[in-house]
C-alpha cells in the first residue's frame, strides 16, 4: 500500500511501472538536439488543423494513439486517462480525450503537470483502483503565446530571460510491471513564491519550488545524492538552472553533478529563438518520454529524480501585479536493467 | 533566505541585454522607416499631390505595407531585432492593429476581430486622446493670459 513518509512524500510496495511512452512535438524541437528521440515530429504548426488550439490536441491525440499501439492494448483497457496542459479550463487535453471515451479528469499545475499526474497515476495503479493509468500533458508555443503574451505576429523583441514554450506533447502509461522503469516513490511539491513578478524570467521564479521539493525529498527518503545517475528539472531554462543548483548548495546540497533541465537539453540554445530554453508542460513530457525513457529502457540512466517546475501565473494576476508562485512535483525512478 | 537576497541572487544569474546592440539595430531601423516615409511623401509630391495629401498618403502607404508584412509574417522577424525601431513609427501601430486582428479570426468577426484589434493598440488611441484634452486645456488656459 501506499506510505506517506516524512513530510511530503509517499512511497509505493507494488511495482508500478511506465509501460510505455510517446510524444509528440512541432517543427523547431523536431530540429533541436533530441529530434531523433521524439516519436513524431510536424512540420506545421497547425498539424492540418483550422486553429492552434485544436492543433494542439490533435498533437495529444497522436501520443495517446502511439502510446496505445506501443503498449498493445485497447483505449477500453484504460481505467484512467490524467490530462494536463496550459490553456484556460484545460481544453486542449479536454477536446482531445472526449472521442478516446476515457473516465478522465484534467489537473492545473503549469508546467509541472508530468511528473504530478505520473504521482497520482501511481496512487491510482498502488490502490487498486486502476490497472492502466494514462497520463498526458501538452503545450504548444503558438496557443500559449495567445494566452500569455502577444499575438504571433506581434513585432515584439524578446527578453534575453524569456524561454520558448515547446510545441509538444507526451503520453505514459502507467501499470503494474516488473520489466519496465518503475516509479518508486513521489514527492508533492509546496507553493514557493519569492516575489519573482517578471513572467519572462519564469525559470528564476520556479527554482525555488525545485530546490525545496528535492531538498524535502531526501530529508523525507534519507537518501543520498550519489545513489542517482541523474536529477532532472522540467522547465527551468537557463536562468533556473543555475539558480535551484545555487540555491541547493546553500542547503549544503550539490546537486552540480548529476543535474540537468529538459529546457536546457531540448532546444539548441545557440539558437536566437530559443536563448534561455524551453518552458511549457509538453517540455519535460516529450523530453521524459523519448529521450529519458529511452535511457532508462536501455539501463543508461538506473535510478534518478524527474521534479516538473511549475509557474502558477496566469494572464489576470500579471496584469494585477503579482508575484508567480510556483511549485515543483518529483517522482523517483529506476532504470529497468537494474 | 529572503526575498531581496534571493532577488540579488536572480540579478548574477540572468542573461544580461546588448543594449548598445540593441539600440544600434532600433535607431537604424527606425531610421530607414523614416527615411522611407519621406522617400514617398516627396514622391507623392513629385507626382503632383499637394504636400498635405503627399504627407497623409506616405502615412497610408507605409501603414498598408506594415500590414502587408504582418500578414507574411515578416513584420515580427524585422521586429526581433529591430526593437523599438519596427514599434514607435506609424508601421508599429498598424502591426499592433494587425495582428490580433489576425490571431483573433478563428473566434468570429465581432467577439475575435472587432473586440480584440484594438487589444494592444487600445491604450495608445485611450492615452493618445487624453493627453490631448490635457494639452489642450493647459494651452488654453495659458492662451487666456
Amino acid at each position: 500500500m501506499a506510505r506517506k513518509i516524512g513530510k511530503q512524500t509517499v512511497v509505493f510496495d507494488k511495482n508500478i511501472a511506465i509501460l510505455n511512452s510517446a510524444c509528440c512535438v512541432g517543427k523547431v524541437e523536431g530540429e533541436g538536439p533530441l529530434s531523433s528521440t521524439f516519436d513524431l515530429h510536424f512540420e506545421d504548426d497547425y498539424l492540418g488543423q483550422k486553429t492552434y488550439e485544436a492543433a494542439e490536441s490533435e498533437m495529444i491525440k497522436q501520443a495517446i494513439s502511439k502510446v496505445l499501439k506501443k503498449s498493445q492494448i485497447s483505449q477500453s483497457d484504460i481505467d484512467i486517462a490524467i490530462t494536463g496542459d496550459l490553456l484556460d479550463q484545460s481544453i486542449a487535453s479536454t477536446f482531445a480525450i472526449k472521442d478516446f471515451c476515457l473516465p478522465h479528469f484534467s489537473v492545473f499545475s503549469a508546467c509541472s503537470a508530468s511528473a504530478l499526474e505520473m504521482g497520482i497515476g501511481a496512487i491510482f495503479i498502488e490502490s487498486g483502483a486502476a490497472k492502466h493509468a494514462l497520463c498526458t500533458a501538452s503545450s504548444h508555443f503558438c496557443t500559449a503565446e495567445r494566452q500569455f503574451r502577444f499575438p504571433l505576429t506581434y513585432g515584439s523583441k524578446r527578453t534575453p530571460n524569456s524561454q520558448r514554450t515547446v510545441t509538444g506533447a507526451g503520453a505514459f502509461l502507467l501499470a503494474e510491471n516488473k520489466n519496465a522503469p518503475q516509479i518508486k516513490a513521489v514527492t508533492f511539491g509546496k507553493i514557493k513564491d519569492y516575489d519573482i513578478t517578471d513572467a519572462n524570467n519564469m525559470g528564476a521564479a520556479m527554482a525555488p519550488a525545485a530546490a525545496d521539493t528535492i531538498k524535502t525529498y531526501l530529508e523525507d527518503t534519507s537518501k543520498r545524492l550519489e545513489d542517482f545517475d541523474l536529477i532532472l528539472t522540467g522547465d527551468l531554462g537557463k536562468i533556473g538552472s543555475k539558480l535551484v543548483v545555487e540555491l541547493l548548495k546553500k542547503e549544503g546540497i550539490d546537486i552540480s553533478k548529476q543535474h540537468d533541465d529538459c529546457g536546457l537539453i531540448i532546444f539548441d540554445l545557440n539558437d536566437e529563438k530559443c536563448v534561455a530554453g524551453g518552458s511549457g508542460c509538453g517540455c519535460s513530457a516529450s523530453v521524459f518520454a523519448g529521450h529519458i525513457m529511452q535511457k532508462l529502457k536501455n539501463g543508461e540512466i538506473k535510478k534518478m529524480l524527474f521534479c516538473a517546475t511549475g509557474a502558477l501565473l496566469s494572464p489576470t494576476s500579471q496584469n494585477q501585479g503579482l508575484s508567480i508562485p510556483s511549485v515543483a512535483h518529483l517522482v523517483e525512478i529506476e532504470g529497468c536493467k537494474l | 533566505m529572503t526575498n531581496k537576497e534571493y532577488s540579488k541572487l536572480v540579478d548574477k544569474a540572468n542573461n544580461k541585454s546588448f543594449v548598445l546592440k540593441d539600440c544600434f539595430f532600433a535607431f537604424f531601423t527606425g531610421g530607414l522607416i523614416c527615411v522611407l516615409g519621406q522617400s514617398l511623401c516627396d514622391a507623392f509630391k513629385f507626382l503632383g499631390s499637394s504636400t498635405l495629401d503627399a504627407k497623409t498618403l506616405s502615412s497610408i502607404t507605409l501603414i498598408a505595407i506594415a500590414i502587408i508584412l504582418t500578414g507574411l509574417n515578416i513584420y515580427p522577424k524585422i521586429a526581433k531585432f529591430a526593437g523599438a525601431g519596427t514599434l514607435v513609427p506609424i508601421t508599429g501601430f498598424a502591426n499592433a492593429c494587425a495582428s490580433p486582428a489576425i490571431e483573433f479570426k478563428p473566434e468570429g468577426h465581432i467577439l475575435g476581430i472587432g473586440a480584440n484589434i484594438f487589444k494592444i493598440s487600445g491604450p495608445v488611441i485611450v492615452y493618445g486622446l487624453f493627453s490631448g484634452w490635457v494639452f489642450g486645456i493647459i494651452i488654453y488656459i495659458v492662451n487666456l493670459f
